[in-house]
């Protein structure tokens, strides 16, 4: 067998040349900007730990929050706390419902027209209306007239979570198969009935999921709160009526204050605060992927 | 068979013809209004906001009219109230943020698309949720506690006296003729919106550089491109659009964050280019003086709040547009 | 699907060295030119699952060799290992070695970037770039290091000559390479693989997207460069592998009775000629009479 004589020679090491190198030094910039980021978030997180840790304990979440701010190691937020979880729950309540069948309108009645368009991109506009505009709206149109209270606090962090609450729950509509719509029609049920008996229970899990994350979008929201419930240091049960205050209030509150015990209470509201959202981005998380394993 | 059969037959016939021309159930009938209902409230929120906050600020864009509204003299107690001041500071904190945060967004969509191994992207995505989970209030309390009385002396300082009299950067960044470098400054509160913005701007850039098809890539590849000449040719082309919008969107966000601009920005009315001073944005002092404004001055504050929303919907709804236009593109092409 | 009795599918099936180096030993006694390309025993993996088993066949220098057979038997596969695109999907892997020119493909010190472009590759679906026709075709030398704009403007045209496209483009090199036809977007495509002067020119059904007067215009093409280049090309369509190709090689899909695990193999290489009047293997006759596939 007779084997023609090679007359190429070949080399194939790297070339030697900038291109190369030019490449890999971008891939190391692509690392330090996320190193970049990584750094002041880890100095939030280890001081917020650190400086939060210490004054917050099970006294510190139910404690009446002192009057005076001046005094150190006293009081703790327990009204902030029962405050962010009233109104942050009452929001939730308002927004859900109507975020939903908002979702279920755009994706399942609206088809293609132009109204619909409209709608899905105003709520996508709406997502980037700064959330202190809320807390001004809910003033202007509802404290004016009825005065502050925790419900008022609700509906302007209602209005936040509304966009949000839609688009997710837009894209996890869209993500249901027809072909689980078709199977119910056929059998002859009625859109309402498809849509609430099949695709829904088929999204479930990812608009649980979004619902979480605007929740904990939500109670971290000072804005909102600081024009419609009139930021105060009594607790107030009655989630209609009078002023109240919220983690986030009395962090804003504490924030400028010179008193070191002001400063620690803060950090304590922020340690929990930041716990809160965790725990809710988490809870998020597990829904996701349990609703993407559950059988269909 | 029989006559009566014969008319019941007929009788079932057009019975349950007329159940086929019969009109949907009026439970179904409701349930399509309520959707309804609740897609149209979300337009009349958005009216509502408008005409209510504008309804509030009558007073003040009465009595100031358009040259007062725009005049730098914002003095409560002798009832002056312009507004140019809180528009440079939320136009340049904005900026500041978007010049910081988005090469740095991109880059990592980037990393996360080109770069890392599937296994790896997760946490990464997961590290960048935690970025935008932290609430805004506490990115300033750390940045008013910690931050900002640790930047003053550790970098501002150092930097003003070695930029000292060099020409423009001086200018910029270097001791100032309006009192030395301060903690909370322009550049201290675009910095901490830099960092609020970015998990937006990276996750809508992640989007867009997604779409780009894989076949282009293959074929850059193909003709012996490293990586990065990949990206310059062939991602970059196709993506630009849709970052331009990532863009403006984080322009949107850091225009409207409140309560970490109010806390580090320093709470002074003044314009200046110098950026290690400290000065004031809209959302800032409608946050730190509401509580105090009555009258004329409460409509100032909500007049700025009218002015913000406009603002931000314009931008916003020239971000989305941007957005849907590369995407509609590439899906074209 | 007519199953010869005694050589069909059986639970090892891989045909065994000995009767592969026969089938190839006969192939390698027609040589003309320098082998290009030299792969051994090569076995391709997607993560666990063995796409392609064992194949070992050697390219030839200015020569059209096709790869034909049904789909899922690797024949795209074992294309793409030759100038490694499989490196772009995470889980692939080669075992065996493949030679380029007496250099291992894969040995470590190897650039992929380097290998590339020596070795081109057009694509089933054409894929300009979102550029101008002159910019599509002038990225290659200019990610090359080409930077003065004659010697850019002579690759250029001598590229889209090569590509039988400089006559109908010639006015509008600045318009979008998006604006062409399918015929004409592909052939772009070839034009930028041949300005970077390749020494190999792989394709991969690169007629399969296009109409018969295209698919002819670029079998013409493929005659015509065949002087300078080595072109390797599968494609689905039997007679375009019987008109264009001096040397075909067929792969099949081999299934385990008992696991149902499917793996693509080398069933017969040879002289096109020969191959599909005289075929050796019982399934490569099947398969070119058009009982199989």
């Amino acid at each position: 067998m007779a084997v023609a004589p090679e007359h190429r020679k070949v080399d194939l090491r790297e070339p030697p040349s900038w291109r190369s190198a030019k490449s890999r030094i971008a891939t190391v910039l692509m690392v330090v900007a996320f190193v970049l980021v990584i750094v002041p978030l880890g100095f939030v997180l280890y001081t917020v730990i650190s400086k939060g840790a210490s004054i917050i304990s099970g006294q510190f979440l139910t404690a009446p929050i002192p009057f005076n701010v001046a005094p150190a190691n006293v009081g703790g937020m327990g009204p902030a706390v029962l405050g962010t979880i009233l109104i942050t729950a009452l929001a939730t309540v308002l927004a859900v419902p109507i975020g939903i069948l908002a979702a279920i309108y755009i994706n399942e009645y609206g088809g293609n027209r132009l109204l619909t368009r409209f709608i899905r991109f105003m709520a996508d506009v709406m997502t980037g209306v700064p959330s202190i505009i809320m807390g001004l709206f809910i003033f202007a149109i509802w404290v004016i007239h009825f005065g502050y209270s925790g419900l008022a606090g609700a509906f302007a962090l209602g209005c936040l979570m509304l966009p949000l609450i839609i688009r997710s729950s837009e894209e996890m509509l869209k993500l249901v198969p027809d072909a689980l719509r078709e199977a119910s029609y056929a059998l002859g049920a009625s859109k309402a009935r498809v849509t609430l008996t099949v695709v829904l229970p088929a999204a479930l899990g990812g608009i649980v999921s979004g619902v979480l994350l605007a929740v904990a979008r939500a109670a971290g929201e000072t804005a909102p709160v600081l024009f419609t419930i009139f930021t105060v240091t009594a607790v107030n049960l009655n989630v209609f009526s009078g002023p109240n205050t919220t983690l986030a209030a009395q962090i804003f509150a504490n924030a400028s204050q010179p008193y070191v015990g002001a400063q620690a209470r803060g950090w304590g509201a922020a340690l929990t605060l930041v716990a809160i959202a965790f725990i809710l981005m988490i809870a998020a998380r597990l829904v996701t992927g349990r609703a993407t394993q559950s059988p269909r | 068979m029989t006559s009566h059969s014969a008319r019941a037959d007929s009788a079932g016939i057009a019975g349950s013809a007329r159940a086929l021309a019969e009109r949907r159930p009026l439970g179904d009938r409701v349930f399509q209004a309520l959707a309804l209902a609740a897609g149209l409230l979300v337009l009349a929120i958005l009216v509502l906001i408008l005409v209510s906050t504008t309804q509030q600020s009558t007073t003040w864009f009465g009595k100031e009219g358009i040259t007062g509204i725009f005049s730098t003299t914002w003095d409560p107690a002798h009832n002056k109230f312009g507004a140019l001041t809180f528009i440079y500071g939320t136009a340049i904190t904005a900026v500041i943020a978007v010049i910081l945060a988005v090469p740095v967004s991109v880059a990592i969509a980037l990393l996360l698309t080109e770069v890392v191994p599937y296994r790896w992207a997760r946490p990464i995505v997961y590290v960048i949720d935690l970025l935008a989970v932290v609430p805004s209030v506490v990115w300033g309390l750390w940045g008013v506690q910690v931050f900002a009385p640790w930047v003053l002396p550790h970098v501002y300082a150092p930097v003003a006296r070695a930029l000292k009299g060099v020409p423009v950067l001086g200018n910029v960044f270097g001791p100032s003729t309006s009192g030395a470098p301060s903690g909370p400054a322009f550049f201290t509160a675009g910095l901490i919106l830099a960092f609020m913005i970015t998990p937006i701007v990276t996750s809508l850039s992640r989007e867009v550089i997604a779409t780009v098809p894989t076949i282009d890539k293959e074929g850059a590849y193909a003709l012996g491109a490293t990586r990065l000449e990949m990206i310059r040719g062939v991602v970059w082309p196709h993506s630009q659009g849709g970052i331009v919008g990532a863009v403006l969107l984080g322009l949107g966000r850091a225009m409207g964050e409140t309560i970490a601009a109010a806390l580090v920005i320093g709470s002074s009315t003044q314009i200046t280019s110098h950026l290690l001073s400290p000065g004031y944005s809209m959302p800032a002092v409608i946050a730190n003086q509401f509580g105090e404004a009555f009258g004329e001055f409460r409509s100032a504050l909500l007049g700025i709040g009218v002015l913000l929303f406009l603002l931000t919907i314009i931008v916003n709804v020239l971000a989305r547009a941007v957005v849907a236009r590369n995407v509609q593109r590439t899906r074209g092409a | 699907m007519d199953q010869q009795p005694h050589q069909e599918v059986t639970t090892e099936g891989v045909p065994t060295k000995h009767e592969l180096s026969e089938l190839t030993h006969h192939a390698e006694t027609e040589q003309v030119g320098s082998t290009v390309f030299d792969t051994r025993n090569i076995s391709i993996y997607y993560g666990s699952f063995r796409a392609v088993t064992d194949v070992s066949l050697s390219i030839y220098e200015n020569e059209i060799t096709a790869f034909i057979g049904p789909s899922g038997c690797g024949k795209t596969t074992v294309l793409r290992t030759l100038n490694r695109m499989n490196d772009l999907i995470p889980t692939a892997r080669v075992e065996g070695d493949v030679q380029y020119r007496g250099e291992s493909l894969y040995a470590p010190h190897v650039s992929p970037v380097a290998v590339r472009r020596r070795i081109g590759m057009v694509f089933q679906k054409p894929n300009p770039f979102p550029k101008s026709i002159y910019e599509n075709v002038a990225y290659g030398p200019r990610i090359n290091g080409e930077r003065k704009k004659a010697r850019l403007d002579e690759v250029v045209e001598r590229s889209l000559r090569q590509a039988a496209l400089w006559d109908e483009v010639k006015n509008r090199l600045k318009s979008s390479g998006l604006s062409l036809s399918g015929g004409q977007a592909q052939r772009l495509c070839i034009a930028r693989t041949l300005a970077v002067e390749p020494d190999v020119v792989l394709m991969d059904e690169p007629c399969s997207a296009l109409d018969p007067i295209a698919t002819g215009a670029i079998e013409d093409l493929m005659q015509e460069i065949k002087s300078r280049y080595t072109i390797v090309i599968v494609t689905h369509n039997m007679q375009q592998a019987a008109r264009v190709s001096d040397r075909t090689a067929f792969y099949s899909v081999l299934r385990n009775e008992q696991s149902d695990v499917r793996t693509g193999v080398l069933v017969e290489y040879d002289l096109t000629e020969r191959m599909f009047q005289n075929p050796r293997d019982p399934r490569t006759q099947a398969y070119v009479t058009g009982r199989m596939g």
